[in-house]
């Protein structure tokens, strides 16, 4: 169903066309060279369109076609190891179609190739009765399985069923009543995909990172935003996670950053192995990178693409993480849309509908029953890019009031070059209680007594240095400067984790448990002795206490740990020895 | 093409036309004034009843009997290999009273966007001879590292003397400067020029210059004609371009004029809402691309209002930017130059471009080092404000004046003062020499027996 009308007006990136019946959110194709475009408003016999490319030069009178159909994702295999644009175009595809280096206009292209066949392993078989959900067979997409479900409203009873090499529009099974399923699905991007039901997200999502593993976990199917002002690490972080995390897929929104970022991830991921699986981290990665310099409604579109790929994985079985970076370029296309079309603006001129977005957008994270009973979960890490790093911005406050996990960047510790320059003080995870039986299980039933007391020694220290800010540290009494020390070790050796260190990058959750007891460790040791009459100034410049900083750039880090220990317990002994 | 004269409203840089033929979107716009000059503009909204034009040389002198003629096409830069050496207005005409350029090829000014996959991550380094920079806050090519700076700094000598020294040690190929002065004094303009010609640099350069009394407007595309024409060296005569943009702020002081004359709702301070977008249609268009042998790198400056880092200008720009180099008015007032504070600096391309067989293996662990140690001394200074320095440990004393010898040594070099890596490198060790190496915890073991003074000269 294809309807003609014309473009009216033409102001940036909104056009406003006529004479063409439209519904909100169908796909227009604008002016001579068809450029994309969304219904986003309607108004008498005009309609407002968000252009998903550049308008320069299109003119009032241009022919205008209403597709009919929402903006959809194509969803089937060769999503993974793909880089995208906000409206699922290839990027290297575009490349080639359009003989640049750079980003022309006027040109579509699928989000799936059309050409690549597939090894199609039917599971289904003929007489099955299969509903929304179900999977009919799989194909190996890369060491990924990827499951080909029947589509969330379809349903029947299988006639047939076919074995063998498809492209992804070719049908391998079809229905009593004739419907033809293919590789390949669409689904429109606005619609969260359907599941049975939720569940309570009581796994930790691993991310290989201390302070967040150890001390404001993040559950699988949770939320987290990571607020902060500029160059204070939320890029930094979220690569981490998406190289580290143990989930099976990631997807990874570029939201109006940087170009070079994203060529960062694309050279670098196929180098790197996926710790578990030991595969290219590439493999289980789907990239969508619409940056700051490319259309802003296409920008506006990107979290809803990459979210939508996201469900459809969960859909399978599978946990998935979403990053997007950054939400608040997102927010801010949603500002400048509005804007342009004279929207009465609610707080810092955003619409009033930034807080319904967002936490639309987040509700669609979580852990499901999926409607084919599996269980699948999607995990949502917003960076938040607040102006001059004030945390009171809307952006920021209205993602606060949905998310469970907050990990607060602070430009004082990135300044001091301490990273990730996460505040331990600010910083909030409200899965913990939930986590508990986990930790408890898989780590140590003295897990959460050891964090307890390392965070009490680090909200002791924020306190002490109150005071030493006005008299000094000689003149804190000797326990406290223990204290601070200790906390210093907890800083230094715990918090501080480098991301660009081959070994330090990730730390198994094992040797996080390690780590933090080897520290209390001392500091038990260290406490006892001071009691018993050692000074301070001894206590202090033990070498296993500065070995015991190092450790964590150790590939045999058990080996080296074991070490430092013994060589702490003597040291101590030691200097018992000498006082007796 | 058809004139109209159908001007029904000026309005600041604005004009609004009525019963036109279609116009397009980002249209460039003749306007014949009664006198017989002529001015340009583009077309900012554009229905079947009316086409909002802003006038890029003012609409002074403007009424409704002018004629407005509509070209058809979009803003383009004519180019060619002769732009080198030249001297162009901020609208791109001759300023040094040579010849037009007989165009190679004309360009669209507007840059599209690089596709992300065709970029090749940045990850060459560039030596520009200052310490803090090349140690601290490394320079790659293909980067956009802005100064941020205040007004009354020396932010034109650090620019000035990055351009003349910036080289890629080893490398013999073909570079080019593109300035862009946008709002700059004619006092600031000629002191460039001088340099320019005292270092004879301007062979190699193109100079686009938007002076202070010149319209405002003007400045919205002075930056973008620059950028085109540095693509143009880079990527069709594979030359490394070096493009140093200022001031920043005046161009952001005019966007913010054109969203008040468009009546637009005001983002924070004034700002338009799409400033974050409109700097990054500049600030992105440094980059390097796979398989062309050219590049792009960016030195924009800005400067920033009251010394606030969190006003939209450098807010935004750091969100766009790899990084910052932050120019200090302490360090300044102490006599230091060139006064870069590294802390709130950064460069966030650094860790591609430094290291074994890019600059030297211990590269990283000195940069880390000083900054660790400096930010302790100098948190320490207020302390010792408050408690005098008697109060203060040994190990205390020992970082405090740690931070001073860096000031000193690191920081402070000549206006002429070229160093190499090597020499940068050096300094650094000899004051980290100065602590103990118990406290060099950033430095590993092997590092410290290669390269430490104490070691080496056993
Ligand atoms: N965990 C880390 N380990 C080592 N360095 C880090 C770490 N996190 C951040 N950094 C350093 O901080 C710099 C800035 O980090 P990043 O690019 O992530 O900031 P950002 O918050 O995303 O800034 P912007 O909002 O401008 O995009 C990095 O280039 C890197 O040098
Ligand atoms: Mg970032």
């Amino acid at each position: 169903m294809e309807v003609k009308g014309t473009i009216y007006r033409i102001a940036g990136p909104v056009v406003t066309v006529i004479d063409v019946p439209t519904k909100m959110y169908d796909v227009v194709k604008i002016g001579n060279e068809g450029l994309m475009g969304e219904v986003i408003g309607i108004e008498g016999d005009k309609s407002t369109i968000q252009v998903y490319e550049d308008t320069s030069g299109i003119a009032p009178g241009e022919p205008v076609e209403n597709t009919g159909m929402p903006l959809s994702v194509e969803l089937g295999p060769g999503l993974l190891e793909s880089i995208y644009d906000g409206i699922q175009r290839p990027l290297p595809v575009l490349m080639e179609k359009m003989k640049s280096d750079f980003i022309e206009r006027g040109v579509t292209a699928p989000g799936l190739d059309r050409a690549r066949e597939w090894e199609f392993t039917p599971v289904a078989t003929i007489g099955t009765e299969v509903k929304g959900g179900d999977i009919i067979g799989t194909v190996p997409e890369t060491h990924i399985e990827h499951k080909i479900m029947v589509p969330p409203n379809v349903s029947g009873v299988v006639d047939d069923i076919k074995s063998g090499s498809f492209k992804v529009t070719d049908c391998v099974c079809t229905l009593a009543d004739g419907t033809e399923l293919t590789l390949m699905q669409k689904w429109p991007v606005r619609a969260p995909r359907p599941s049975r039901k939720k569940l309570m997200p009581n796994i930790p999502l691993i991310t290989g990172q201390r302070i967040l593993d150890g001390l404001f976990p993040l559950a699988k199917g949770g939320t987290a935003a990571i607020p902060g002002p500029f160059g204070s690490g939320k890029t930094v972080t979220q690569q981490q996670l998406a190289k580290w995390s143990d989930t099976e897929i990631v997807v990874y929104i570029g939201c109006g950053e940087r170009g070079n970022e994203m060529a960062d991830v694309l050279n670098e991921f196929p180098e790197l192995a996926d710790p578990k699986t030991g595969k290219p981290l590439m493999e289980r990665t789907v990239l969508i990178a619409n940056t700051s310099n490319m259309p802003v409604a296409a920008r506006e579109a990107s979290v809803y693409t990459g979210i939508t790929i996201a469900e459809y994985y969960r859909d399978m079985g599978y946990d998935v993480s979403l990053m997007a970076d950054s939400t608040s370029r997102w927010a801010e296309a949603m500002r400048e849309i509005s804007s342009r079309l004279e929207e009465m603006p609610g707080e810092e001129g955003y619409p009033a509908y930034l807080s319904a977005r967002l936490s639309e957008f987040y509700e669609r994270a979580g852990r499901v029953d999926t409607l084919s009973g599996l269980t699948g979960s999607v995990t949502v890490i917003g960076a938040v890019s607040p102006p001059g790093g004030d945390f009171s911005e809307p952006v920021t406050q209205n993602t606060l009031r949905i998310v469970k996990v907050f990990w607060a960047l602070d430009s004082k510790l990135s300044q001091k070059r301490h990273f990730p320059s996460i505040n331990w003080l600010e910083s909030y995870s409200l899965y913990t209680d939930l986590l508990s039986d986990w930790y408890n299980e898989q780590v140590s039933p003295e897990w959460l007594q050891l964090r307890g007391e390392a965070m009490e020694i680090l909200q002791k220290e924020s306190e002490l240095q109150e005071i030493v800010q006005l008299v000094g540290s000689d003149a804190l009494p000797e326990d406290q400067q223990l204290t601070m020390e200790v906390a210093r070790m907890l800083r230094e050796i715990f918090l501080q984790q480098n991301a660009f260190h081959p070994v330090d990058t990730f730390c198994t959750m094992e040797h996080q448990y390690r780590l933090i007891k080897a520290i209390l460790k001392y500091s038990d040791m260290a406490n006892n002795a001071l009691e018993s009459g050692i000074p301070l100034e001894d206590i202090i410049s033990v070498k296993s206490k500065d070995d015991l900083s190092k450790v964590k750039f150790e590939k045999e880090l058990d080996k080296e740990l074991d070490k430092v220990l013994a060589t702490m317990n003597e040291e101590f002994e030691t200097m018992r020895e000498a006082v007796k | 093409m058809k004139e109209y004269k159908t001007i029904n409203e000026v309005s600041g840089p604005l004009i609004f036309v009525e019963k036109t033929e279609p116009v397009g979107y980002n249209e460039l716009v003749y306007i014949k004034l009664e006198d017989g000059t002529t001015k340009r503009g583009q077309v900012l909204d554009t229905s079947k009843d009316i086409v909002v034009v802003q006038v890029f040389e003012g609409t002074g002198g403007l009424n409704r009997s002018c004629g407005v003629r509509f070209t058809g096409e979009t803003i383009k830069l004519p180019v060619s290999i002769d732009l080198l050496g030249r001297i162009l207005s901020g609208s791109g005409d001759p300023l040094d009273g040579g010849p037009r350029i007989v165009p190679e090829d004309r360009i669209d000014i507007g840059g599209a966007a690089m596709n992300p996959y065709a970029r090749k991550p940045p990850e060459d380094f560039i030596q520009t001879g200052i310490s803090t920079i090349d140690g601290m806050n490394t320079l790659v090519r293909g980067q956009k590292l802005p100064i941020f700076s205040g007004s009354g700094l020396p932010h034109n000598d650090i620019a000035l003397q990055i351009a003349r020294q910036a080289k890629v040690p080893g490398s013999e190929e073909a570079f080019a400067v593109v300035f862009a002065g946008m709002g700059i004094t004619n006092e600031e303009a000629q002191t460039f020029m001088q340099d320019f010609e005292r270092t004879g640099a301007l062979e190699r350069a193109v100079v686009f210059l938007n002076l202070a009394d010149d319209p405002a407007v003007e400045r919205l595309i002075t930056p973008r004609l620059a950028l085109t024409a540095a693509e143009y060296l880079a990527y069709e005569h594979d030359m490394h371009v070096l493009v140093v943009l200022t001031d920043l702020t005046n161009y952001a002081e005019a966007l913010r004029q054109m969203g008040a004359a468009r009546e637009e709702v005001p983002g924070r301070r004034g700002y338009p809402g799409y400033m974050y977008t409109d700097f990054s249609t500049i600030y992105e268009r440094a980059g390097v691309i796979k398989g062309r042998k050219g590049s792009v790198t960016q030195f924009p400056i800005l400067s920033m209002p009251g010394d606030d880092i969190t006003h939209p200008i450098p807010d935004l720009s750091g969100y766009i930017t790899e990084g910052q180099i932050v120019v200090s008015r302490d360090l300044h007032r102490k006599g230091i130059y060139p006064p870069i504070n590294v802390l709130p600096s950064l460069s966030r391309l650094m860790n591609s471009g430094i290291g074994a067989g890019k600059t030297r293996d211990d590269h990283k662990a000195v940069s880390d080092q000083m900054y660790a140690a400096y930010a302790e001394g100098n948190d320490l200074r207020g302390l010792v404000a408050i408690v005098g320095k008697e109060a203060l440990s040994e190990r205390d004393r020992k970082f405090l004046e740690f931070a001073d010898m860096f000031e000193d040594q690191f920081v402070r070099q000549g206006k002429d003062e070229d160093r190499s890596i090597e020499t940068t490198l050096e300094i650094g060790w000899n004051l980290l020499a100065e602590l103990s190496e118990a406290q060099l915890t950033r430095i590993d073991s092997e590092t410290i027996a290669k390269y430490h003074p104490a070691h080496r000269a056993k």
